[in-house]
């Protein structure tokens, strides 16, 4: 079985093969501008809303109005057509305009319209505070920069997992999923063997590393479509690849 | 959506990436290093059962410049037959479609930490002595390494050495006959490619002017070799001329062959008069001392007894 190719067929390529929302969002097309804009928000709207919970130590609420007001601010006065690929990363670019946006808020003694004109965006923000109890305790004290990286990381991995389970749910692939899930999912000290799961899922030791391995490299390629989605160009695409995977594309 | 803690998040990270060998006849133990476009991973060949490194690119683009140079690698340390050139076992193709070799496990460690220990010049210097003769033999094979450092040589415990990474090897005149009929144009050869390590490249080498990389180019990697492995050790001024004159920035002042290099290094531990030094006739006759000490104390004890008895006959 070979999940990268044989997922779906051709109807239905998985994974999905992913545009630059961060170019698409300087699109003139109003439909392709608002796709773009949905990809960057569930990118980043959990990394931004812990970053202000955590980093700027702002209360459930504020972070919840701060968040909502800081995309809907970023897409009405188009803040992101501003980005320069060849200065920064997207991600890093992204955060120093949050940084610049909390900062005027709070000088602006909160001043700054909440929930915004145009729309409010419909984000989970309990999930996302729930997430933060969870949260190892150390992950807190990280310096602001590498927290944001950590909790895009995690946010990134999440919804790659997230898409992979859609995709074996569609194409009747449960039984690879939770040889997976079982595995990978688990932290260390709770991983079975591949007997284990071999003897659980009646199947050959052999079997079950074949269905991990071709989970992983269906999961590669998830993550790796997603990293073309928040990046500007082919060479932040490599370097983001390089700094998430630690592998050349 | 899924919760993730960080153990979980690191852990995808790897094993997204991690090689899929399940195909195979090899088993995936762990990373041992990993640079430039390659990774090497300690393995368990099950059906030999014994332990190998896995060489496996990190670039995934199959058709890439880089899966062909690794390919011409393995092919290049199969026909490498020598106990200074790490054996490679198999060579192939994961179904991800990276490339990748099987060859011996090499354990030892590695010529700049080997710099750092306790070794005795003497040590040392038979040590680069194999390094020589191994670059040597490549050479007489039509290879040239184009990227030798310490940090590409291995020193096992009794002092073997093994030369490792010969990923942008050049490949010259009888060689070229064992190139894979299919191999693609290599990029590197084009002229103006610069390839190699700043510290330990030729002048010709770092310029770019290709066609003027050959064995010599070696020869001047082998010369601030030596220079790093024995730099620590107070070298007299005669060892410092070998590598000067090894890694002089005009290759027609450097060794001809690493054999005549290793040839003066020879020259020097048997205390013979280097070809890269003049001596003077001071030092000619210092050298001279220390050479024949037992000789020169027996001679030295014969005068003074001597000269003692004269004046103890004339009184």
């Amino acid at each position: 079985m070979d999940l990268d190719t044989s997922f779906g067929g051709n109807q239905s390529r998985f994974p999905e093969t992913r545009r630059s929302a961060v170019i698409d969002f300087t699109s003139g097309d109003p439909s392709v501008r608002e796709r773009a804009a949905e990809a960057l928000i569930s990118a980043y709207w959990k990394p931004v809303y812990k970053y202000i919970r955590v980093r700027w130590g702002r209360s459930n609420e504020d972070a919840k109005d701060l968040t909502q007001a800081f995309f809907t601010r970023a897409f009405e006065k188009e803040s992101f057509r501003d980005y320069d690929p060849k200065k920064a990363r997207f991600r890093t670019y992204l955060r120093a305009c949050l940084n610049a946006f909390l900062a005027q808020d709070k000088q602006a003694a909160g001043r700054i319209k909440r929930g915004g004109d145009a729309r409010v965006v419909s984000l989970d923000f309990e999930t996302a505070e729930g997430e933060l109890r969870q949260h190892d305790v150390a992950s807190g004290e990280l310096p602001p920069e590498e927290y944001f990286h950590r909790e895009w990381l995690r946010n990134l991995f999440a919804m790659a997992v997230d898409e992979l389970k859609r995709a074996c749910e569609e194409h009747g692939k449960q039984i690879q999923y939770r040889i997976f899930e079982s595995y990978d999912l688990r932290e260390d000290g709770d991983k079975p063997t591949y007997g284990s799961l071999a003897a659980e899922f009646d199947l050959s030791t052999a079997t079950v590393t074949n269905h991990l391995a071709a989970m992983r490299r269906a999961l590669r390629q998830v993550v790796l479509e997603r990293i073309r989605e928040t990046t500007a160009t082919e060479r932040e695409y490599k370097s983001e690849v390089r700094a998430v995977l630690g592998i050349e594309v | 959506m899924s919760w993730l803690p960080d153990s979980v998040v690191d852990h995808l990270r790897e094993a997204v990436t991690l090689p899929d060998f399940s195909a195979t006849r090899y088993e995936l133990i762990g990373e041992i290093g990993r640079g430039g476009m390659g990774a090497i991973y300690a393995g368990r060949d099950t059906q030999l059962d014994r332990r190998v490194a896995l060489k496996i690119l990190t670039v995934l683009d199959e058709d890439s410049q880089a899966s062909a140079r690794m390919a011409e690698e393995a092919r290049i340390l199969a026909r490498l037959e020598h106990p200074g050139i790490v054996p490679v076992h198999d060579l192939g193709r994961l179904p991800d479609g990276r490339i990748f070799y099987a060859m011996k496990m090499v354990e030892g460690q590695r010529l700049d930490a080997y710099a750092q220990s306790s070794a005795s010049l003497q040590e040392r210097l038979r040590v680069f002595s194999r390094i020589c003769e191994t670059v040597a033999f490549a050479h007489a094979q039509g290879i040239i390494h184009r990227d030798l450092k310490p940090e590409n040589i291995m020193v096992g415990t009794f002092g073997e050495v093994l030369v490792l990474d010969w990923g942008v090897a050049k490949i010259t005149g009888i060689a070229r006959e064992f190139r894979a009929a299919d191999a693609p144009a290599r990029a590197d050869t084009l002229r103006g490619t610069v390839i190699g390590t700043a510290d330990y490249m030729a002048p010709e080498q770092a310029s770019g002017a290709i066609d003027q990389v050959d064995a010599r180019s070696d020869i001047f990697a082998l010369g601030r070799t030596l220079a790093a492995l024995v730099a620590g050790a107070g070298p007299p001024q005669r060892l410092q001329a070998i590598w000067g004159k090894a890694a002089s920035p005009d290759r027609a002042q450097r060794y001809a062959g690493a054999l005549d290099l290793s040839a003066d290094i020879e020259r020097f531990l048997g205390g013979e008069p280097v070809l890269a030094y003049r001596e003077t006739v001071l030092e000619w006759l210092a050298r001279l001392i220390r050479r024949n000490q037992p000789l020169v104390l027996l001679v030295a004890a014969y005068l003074l007894m001597r000269i003692a008895l004269f004046f103890f006959t004339r009184r």
